[in-house]
């Protein structure tokens, strides 16, 4: 027999295996003497943090607000395009391809236009942190509000209700469990394509931190700066399912 | 509000492609105000499809259907519509999805309060409004459908094999429920099933349909004392009308006990 875990046990798993992993590390970089150059033990990382946290956070806010913005920038736009391509057969067959043909464009390829166009901002950032992350939405999307049953779209012709209100009121929300899917994939890429921006231009972010950390050869300051990222993506995925929960109590989530 | 009328004239439905399909060839039927029509048939018969033509949901190939002397072009007013799987909205409480046709006309919600209150009384449901539908089993969903079904007062109510996939028990349920219903508000009820039991039980006439195409068999007036208990099951009266289409079944093919015996003797 299984025995059900609740979640207060899951964390507390999840927890001591986390540590074990760090005390593990630690252990290893002791015992064989490896030099903080090639792999700092986890204290010095933590120290580093504490000791100039106030510099990490700067740079943190500043990732995670061009994160957001892309992703809520492809959220909205993802939306709207495949509320677009399931409305109209005419529109998908000549948008679709287009969208399928710039997805398979490798967006990190072509970060480095986005600094020629719109500069060493944060809009680039945001650019790239959308186009990398919209595909997603635009997907699970499309599934979703092609998933309403047959006898629920009978049922909405014999009730001959206006097409906003079948739209708003069966075909989106029976759509918003896959909308949230797309959007938990679409949060992890949106700070992928974020760093990615500050990788290829920028005085700012954790990305920018990592890579004139490692010009430097400032090892600890590289791996602080990627445990600070870590968190954020595992915070902005648990805020996701958090609300996944919130928004469609009907279904059982498979974020257990 | 009265029944409605529907009169079917010679209807015929035929799928195009390449190999044209013909569900329904000829069908002739006039059901009258207040009516409970059973349409019974084996899959494939084509029961579903002169329902679905009925609600407008599809488009007649030739002859004449009218719904009160109207031509069915597109839903008609005034019709409910029950489906096999109860199409309930899962983010909806059962009140809210019972307002859904008085939401989609752009009534006043607030005026069909009591009327929903009295619908969900009428099939046992009062104190499951606030739940959500799947917190009920699926014959409370069903209840559930059959009331949003007729919040806005159908004159005429389809039902598409609403208790196909209920189990037994619940389904003998489901039968005397539908019927004390219908005896209440006495709208048209056109009802779908493969059921001989359950379409004779519950009609004014059974309409037999044949397999592939669709054609009516014969039409069986059910002349059986209304409110009907389940008892009426066991009476002689009751199975010479289900032996009867039993053996208009068994000259269609559908059923054949000599294969049911091989497979017994296999089995013992």
């Amino acid at each position: 027999m299984i025995k059900k875990i609740h979640g207060s046990q899951a964390w507390i798993l999840g927890s001591i295996s986390l540590f074990g992993f760090l005390v593990v590390w630690e252990f290893f970089v002791r015992v064989l003497h490896i030099r903080p150059i090639t792999l700092p033990p986890p204290s010095a990382v933590i120290n580093e943090l504490l000791s100039e946290w106030v510099f990490y956070l700067d740079h943190a806010v500043y990732t995670l607000f061009t994160t957001l913005m892309g992703f809520i920038l492809a959220v909205l736009i993802g939306v709207l395009l495949a509320t677009m391509l399931v409305g109209s057969k005419r529109f998908e067959h000549t948008v679709y391809p287009l969208i399928i043909g710039l997805n398979s464009v490798p967006k990190v390829a072509i970060a480095p236009l986005f600094v020629i166009w719109l500069g060493t901002g944060s809009e680039p950032k945001i650019a790239i942190a959308f186009l990398i992350s919209v595909f997603a939405v635009i997907v699970d999307a499309m599934h979703g509000l092609r998933s309403v049953p047959s006898d629920v779209l009978d049922l909405g012709r014999v009730l001959k209700g206006s097409k906003m209100d079948f739209f708003f009121k069966v075909r989106l929300p029976s759509a918003l469990p896959s909308i949230l899917a797309g959007m938990k994939v679409a949060i992890s890429l949106a700070l992928v394509g974020a760093i990615v921006g500050e990788f290829v231009a920028s005085q700012q972010g954790l990305g920018y931190v990592i890579l004139s950390a490692q010009g430097t050869f400032d090892t600890p300051r590289v791996f602080a700066a990627v445990a600070i990222l870590s968190f954020m993506g595992l915070f902005l995925y648990g805020a996701l399912a958090w609300a996944e929960g919130y928004l469609t109590p009907w279904r059982t989530s498979d974020t257990k | 509000m009265s029944g409605s009328t529907i009169t079917s004239i010679n209807v015929c439905k035929v799928y195009g492609g390449e190999s044209p399909l013909t569900a329904l060839d000829g069908i002739s039927l006039d059901i009258e105000p207040g009516e409970f029509i059973s349409i019974l048939g084996p899959s494939g018969s084509g029961k579903s499809t002169f329902l679905h033509c009925i609600a407008g949901l599809e488009e007649i190939s030739s002859g004449s259907l009218k719904a009160d002397g109207q031509e069915i072009s597109g839903p008609p007013d005034h019709v409910g519509m029950v489906f096999q799987r109860d199409a309930l909205l899962d983010w909806r409480t059962i009140e809210r999805n019972i307002m859904l046709p008085i939401e989609f006309a752009k009534k006043p919600v607030a005026q069909y309060k009591q009327t929903m209150r009295d619908l969900l009384k009428l099939v046992g449901l009062s104190d499951f409004g606030s739940k959500y539908p799947r917190e009920l089993s699926g014959g409370m969903r069903q209840r559930a459908a059959i009331c949003r079904a007729l919040i806005d007062q159908p004159s005429l109510l389809l039902m598409d094999e609403p208790f196909g996939a209920l189990d037994a028990l619940t389904r003998d349920q489901m039968n005397v429920e539908l019927q004390r219903i219908w005896l209440e508000t006495l709208n048209t009820v056109v009802f779908v099933t493969h059921g001989i039991a359950e379409a004779v039980f519950l009609a004014d006439r059974v309409v037999v349909f044949t397999p592939r195409p669709g054609r009516i068999a014969d039409i069986i007036e059910i002349d059986l004392h209304r409110p009907r208990k389940l008892a009426v099951r066991e009476t002689p009266e009751f199975g010479k009308y289900t032996n009867h289409i039993r053996a208009l079944f068994h000259e269609m093919g559908l059923i054949n006990e000599e294969i049911e015996q091989v497979n017994k003797a296999v089995l013992s």
